[in-house]
């Protein structure tokens, strides 16, 4: 049985909040099925599926917006659906449509009065570069102009915990990057942040660790670099005149594809599979070995229902 | 900086749930405000109505049964529209959603609501009055003026019951088109526009079955248009349907909550 208070040392921080072997049924679907998930500061944690996965349940769960059947969700040891522990949670949620007729300035001072301690609008527009923008109408904005509203929306509180759903949808990759640079800030900062994404390369590029969710249960949870290479290392892609049987039976291979007129091989140890590959096929041609991308090994482990 | 212990957590300041609904007030009634087609239609047609029907009136009391019909209409629909087409739409954009995952208090939303289009139907009983009273030199005593204001606002509720239960089921882009179709049939079978006494028979025998027929007759007492006798049995069936609708807005939101994610 673990403890109930949990020791504050560096090697294993207390987590800022949690889902505890959280269930949750709509109706035939089990969305979530005794999932756990802990966020810690500073660190950015993915969450990662297929459609359907379960992992905008998960947020609302965390954000007390949606009642667990069991389990529960702890945010700095409180019950989300309590306003007090609120306070502690910003999010930025995938919304179609704001007000249009409030300016930037005037979503700002709504949100920020919502919470006790909030941050002061200057420096909120200020980090999320809104300064120039702040009496322009909502409406008017464009959608990388909007995201960033939401994003000071999420982060007006103060918070000790970040949920970003899917934030850069729609962004050019200027603005992509904008909001990476700001994230990884918020977890400089000590925040607990948590980022569901498609956009695997984003995972890949900002996450700390990734949980892997299919049909609301946890495949794989780890640092972006052990998924990727639990599934393998490399990959390699050819043409070659072996057939699919002879490839899959080489030393560390765990997958092979056609691709167009070629194939891909995926391997633990792409070198050995070279050193045997060779001489089997002297013709091989159109070579490239490459490490195999956080999004191999996702549709690896959780091929889409 | 790392992670506080619960032990190290410090207390909020007071006050700031306070501060979150009066700001939430404020910021809701500027956003209507703004938003021409509500305050257009929701100011001007009661207006527009009372300019052509009302003015031309000969009979004072004529003139003043609008002022309170009108008023009533009013109030209708800056309820159905500012509260229930509204929450139907921020529902379906997924702002309801983000406003809910902060710490404002849910009900403060609500309230925010109700009180921002409280505000819009009694500016239309000021614009009714100051028209009627410019106009045709209808007069009211001040406190007739309290005694209908005071019923409108508390006929916000059933409005706004009615208004959430909308909110919930129908769709929000054909929202406003059934509100209307809804809405102004009811206020002809009501008395808002012409006394019920003067409607055709079986409209007269569908009145009593309308909770807003009941906060007419209400409003109409205060100056001795219907009597004042029957007031019991009206509150009662204006307190009955909010409380029926209410019911029905909980359970239906709810049931949501376990249907789809």
């Amino acid at each position: 049985m673990r403890p109930a208070v949990r020791s504050n040392s560096p090697a294993h921080p207390a987590p800022l909040a949690a889902l505890r072997s959280v269930s949750k049924r709509f109706g035939a679907h089990l969305a979530l099925d005794r999932f756990s998930l802990e966020l810690t500061a500073g660190q950015i944690t993915a969450l990662l599926g297929p459609n359907g996965a379960g992992k905008s349940t998960a947020v609302r769960v965390l954000l007390g917006l949606t009642r667990p059947d069991s389990g529960r969700a702890e945010v700095l040891g409180r019950n989300p659906r309590s306003s007090e522990a609120r306070t502690s949670l910003g999010a930025m949620l995938q919304v179609a449509r704001a007000p249009d007729t409030l300016s930037v300035r005037e979503h700002v001072e709504l949100f920020r009065s919502y919470y006790p301690r909030p941050v002061p609008t200057a420096e909120l527009l200020m980090r999320t570069g809104l300064t120039a923008l702040e009496h322009q109408r909502f409406g008017t904005l464009s959608g990388g102009q909007k995201q960033r509203v939401l994003l000071a929306l999420a982060l007006s509180g103060d918070p000790a915990v970040i949920c970003l759903d899917e934030p850069t949808v729609g962004l050019d990759p200027q603005s992509r990057r904008q909001l990476w640079n700001e994230i990884r800030a918020l977890a400089a900062a000590g925040k607990a942040v948590l980022l569901t994404t498609h956009y695997l390369e984003e995972a890949d590029a900002l996450a700390h660790r990734v949980v892997l969710l299919d049909r609301g249960r946890t495949v794989r949870s780890g640092t972006p670099a052990e998924i990727r290479h639990s599934v393998a290392a490399g990959r390699i892609r050819c043409r070659t005149r072996l057939d699919l049987s002879v490839l899959r039976a080489l030393p560390t291979v765990t997958a092979v594809e056609a691709d167009r007129d070629g194939v891909i091989l995926f391997a633990h140890d792409p070198q050995q599979v070279l050193r045997e590959l060779l001489p089997l096929d002297a013709s091989v041609s159109e070579l490239e070995v490459s490490a195999a991308s956080l999004e191999d090994a996702i549709l690896a482990l959780a091929p889409a229902a | 900086m790392n992670t506080l212990a619960l032990s190290e957590t410090p207390s909020l300041p007071g006050g700031w749930r306070l501060r979150a609904v009066l700001r939430e007030i404020q910021y809701e009634f500027i956003r209507l405000a703004r938003n021409r087609v509500y305050a257009l239609s929701v100011l001007g047609l009661p207006v527009l109505f009372y300019a052509v029907f009302g003015l031309g009136q000969h009979d004072r009391q004529a003139a003043l049964y609008l002022i309170v019909g009108y008023s009533c209409m009013g109030l209708g629909s800056a309820c159905l529209f500012g509260i229930g087409l509204s929450i139907a739409f921020e529902r379906a954009q997924g702002w309801l959603e983000l406003k809910w995952a902060s710490p404002m208090p849910r009900l403060g939303y609500l309230a925010a609501k109700l009180v921002a289009s409280a505000v819009f139907a009694l500016l239309v009983l000021g614009l009714l009055i100051a028209l009627g009273h410019w106009a045709a030199g209808v007069t009211m005593t001040f406190g007739q003026t309290a005694h209908l204001a005071l019923i409108l606002l508390v006929g916000s509720v059933p409005f706004t019951a009615l208004g959430l239960v909308i909110a919930l089921v129908v769709p929000p882009n054909a929202g406003a088109g059934l509100i209307n179709l809804v809405y102004l049939p009811l206020c002809l079978f009501s008395g808002f526009w012409i006394p019920v006494a003067q409607l055709p028979h079986w409209m007269q025998k569908i009145a009593p079955v309308l909770p807003t027929y009941h906060l007419a007759e209400l409003a109409l007492a205060v100056f001795d248009f219907a009597p004042r006798q029957g007031a019991l049995t009206h509150w009662l069936v204006l307190g009955g349907f909010s409380a029926l609708m209410f019911a029905a807005a909980w359970i239906t939101f709810l049931l949501s909550d376990t249907r789809s994610p």
